[in-house]
């Protein structure tokens, strides 16, 4: 256990070594120099002796690995800048600050979070009911118009884009039928529950439809498989109610490798479902990772790079200690 | 109980075809089973995997039914037992269980009939136990479907059934898993399982096949010491005639989905009738004889169930069709009673089976 968190320590580092490199190093193998990265954070009047002031606060001028030790020591220890308007100092973990608009990133990304949790959770809810329920279904009545018809939709889910499904489902049942919250509405300024709930009630139901779509695939192909094993046999010649032997024994063995993906898919979506945000316009995580790329904004797409891979190697240790859980056989070697 | 009604359907069946060969049911025969037909329509054609079977099975006896693989003893079990997946199969005739008709019977009543009056044991009990499950939750599962009892009472009930079966400190084994338990173990387990419900009707499917040799016998042993204890009626479902040639009462031997010999299990030993049998008693290794005699398999292969040869359905293979004039190819051989108590299908003549045992047959057995 120790052993796996020094181990995902250590991979946290390679992950933002990895995204330092490619920010910096890429453009110099292009040719491009010290002044031509920090032209991106100044205005567009400014002129070459502003720019190059620019690039010496930003730290450019100092050799990558200075640059690299200042980041993690930021993490470590906490670090102080000074944008002009004097030295202020970023409490450890610090994450640095935007080069853009000097916001901090951790609190911006704290502050993002909420949405981003309140999206990926209410849909996981939504797609690991819908889409086990409708496998199941499928699997117990192989080949009838049920099972065509909803592995149609499952096909045509896991195939369409957010963006498609998305926008398609805002202009009906938004701004066609009134049904749902128009785009663009934080979720987390919503007075009550029930409001909370009907803001993201379409981003969910969106994001739900895609992984309900796989989910429902692969449970039933997961029931198909485990409903023709000889212990469902067994259930049967001990007399169990036909519901029993679907849930109790043929559901709880295909269940175990949906949840390790659940694990991961969860995990993933933390740290920012990008196209739904964008699509939907809620600020959480993904929209922040997409303002931070089109903005070449370093630490923002560094504290978004790191938080994503955080949530997704935790994701994996949790599943690796539930397969044992629901696995036996796994805890006894 | 013995309704009546169904007594009476048997009184309309014709007695050759309609009751197999068999007459009606003895009165002591816990389950009867007459003319069963098993089919199963596929893309390839129907298969017909049992085609008029008959067989009875008293309390405190034992049925062993022998045959090659795909010779339909297996789906004879699961078509008693009432597991084919509805809608697949097609099932006629008579499967009488203690009086009541289970061929076409509601599917709910039969299930509450499955493990409670009549229970299973399968071949592979590795892959017949759920990995996820104790061995004592899976048989508190099966106690409790049929009896409405707590979850402590159930348990000290699991727990008193492993160490029914042998299996050694039964309060802690049962909270083991499956995978956990050795294979003999896991049968024992199985067994345990198969018998909480003390049931009238156990159905062995090939239960020591998948087990190490030096097991089977302990296997063997348990099963019929259980027997004796709970008197239940057994069906021993194998390919092994050594197996049967332990614990059978009576014998039934079948061939593409047929039964071609049937009687006492000392009578077919002693005097089978049947070429089939007799290959099948001639291809079994032998203790007592030298290692230099070679064995004799029966030449050719199973027939396939969708195209059944005409006439006997063994004539291919069989040394002696030609003998009986062609009959063999064209008709089917009536089930019929040979001697007393002792059936089989062939349209070889009792003095030309005499003859051919005499001569060819009884000193190489």
């Amino acid at each position: 256990m120790i052993r796996r968190v020094i181990g995902a320590i250590i991979l946290l580092f390679i992950v933002s070594a990895v995204v330092f490199a490619i920010f910096f190093l890429v453009p110099r193998i292009g040719g491009a120099s010290v002044d031509d990265l920090a032209s991106r954070y100044v205005g567009k009047s400014a002129g070459a002796e502003q720019i190059h002031q620019t690039a010496i606060r930003l730290g450019f001028t100092d050799p990558i690995w200075v640059q690299y030790g200042r980041f993690v020591k930021g993490i470590v220890a906490g670090a102080d800048y000074n944008y002009g308007a004097g030295i202020e100092h970023c409490p450890a973990p610090c994450l640095g600050y935007s080069f853009l608009t000097q916001n901090p990133v951790l609190p911006d990304l704290l502050d993002r979070l909420p949405v981003t949790i309140s999206l990926a959770s209410g849909a996981a809810f939504l797609w690991l009911l819908g889409g086990v329920a409708t496998g199941v279904l499928s699997a117990l009545r192989r080949g009838s118009v049920l099972d065509r018809t909803t592995m149609g939709i499952a096909l045509a889910g896991v195939s369409l884009p957010i963006f498609f499904t998305g926008l398609l489902s805002l202009s009906i049942f938004s701004y066609g039928l009134g049904w749902t919250a128009p785009g663009g509405a934080n979720p987390m300024d919503a007075s009550t529950p029930w409001d909370w709930a009907y803001r993201l009630l379409l981003p969910w139901i969106t994001l739900a439809f895609l992984y309900a779509a796989a989910y429902a695939r692969l449970t039933r192909a997961g029931m198909l498989e485990t409903m023709n094993e000889d212990y469902i046999r067994t259930a049967r010649a001990k007399g169990l109610r036909e519901r029993d032997v679907v849930v109790k024994h043929g559901l709880r063995a295909a269940l175990t490798p949906i949840l390790t993906i659940f694990g991961l898919d969860l995990g993933l979506l933390l740290g920012g479902a990008i196209l739904t945000e964008t699509t939907f316009s809620l600020p959480g995580i993904g929209q922040y990772a997409v303002q931070a790329v089109t903005n070449n904004d370093l630490p923002k797409v560094l504290g978004v790079t790191l938080l994503g891979a955080a949530f997704i190697i935790v994701a994996n240790l949790v599943v690796d200690l539930l397969y044992a859980v629901v696995d036996p056989r796994v805890r006894a070697s | 109980m013995t309704s009546t009604v169904d007594r009476a359907r048997f009184d309309s069946l014709s007695p050759v075809e309609g009751l197999g060969g068999l007459g009606r049911p003895p009165a002591d025969a816990f389950l009867s089973v007459r003319d069963l037909q098993v089919h199963f329509p596929t893309d390839d054609g129907l298969v017909r995997s049992v085609d008029g079977l008959s067989f009875d099975v008293a309390r405190g006896r034992t049925l062993g039914i022998v045959g090659e693989s795909g010779s339909g003893k297996s789906v004879t079990s699961m078509s008693v037992m009432g597991l084919h997946k509805p809608g697949t199969v097609r099932m006629s005739g008579s499967i009488l269980l203690d009086g009541q008709e289970l061929v076409g019977a509601d599917s709910d009543t039969v299930r509450a009939l499955r493990g409670k009056r009549m229970a299973m044991i399968f071949q592979d009990p590795l892959s017949a136990m759920h990995p996820f499950y104790t061995v004592g939750h899976q048989i508190v599962e099966a106690y409790r479907v049929h009896h409405n009892v707590s979850r402590a009472v159930a348990y000290k009930h699991a727990i008193d059934m492993l160490g029914r079966v042998g299996i050694p400190q039964p309060r802690s084994r049962v909270d083991d898993y499956p995978h956990q338990f050795s294979g003999g173990m896991r049968q024992r387990a199985m067994i345990a399982m198969a018998l909480s419900c003390d049931p009238e009707l156990l159905i062995a499917d090939e239960p020591t096949t998948a087990l190490d040799v030096t097991v089977q016998a302990q296997i063997l042993d348990l099963i019929r010491d259980l027997q004796a204890e709970f008197s239940s009626a057994v069906i021993l479902i194998t390919h092994d005639l050594g197996v049967v040639a332990e614990l059978a009462d009576d014998i039934l031997v079948m061939y593409a989905g047929r039964a071609v010999e049937y009687s006492a299990a000392e009578q077919i030993f002693e005097r089978p009738q049947q070429p089939y049998t007799w290959g099948l008693l001639a291809s079994m290794p032998r203790m007592d004889r030298a290692r230099t005699e070679r064995l004799r398999p029966i030449p050719g292969t199973p027939p396939s169930l969708i195209t059944v040869p005409s006439g006997c359905p063994f004539h291919p293979r069989c040394a002696y069709a030609d003998l009986t004039e062609g009959l063999s190819r064209t008709q089917r051989p009536p089930f019929r009673e040979v001697l007393a108590d002792h059936h089989i299908a062939c349209h070889l003549t009792s003095a030309q089976r005499r003859d051919i045992w005499d001569n060819e047959i009884r000193e190489t057995l």
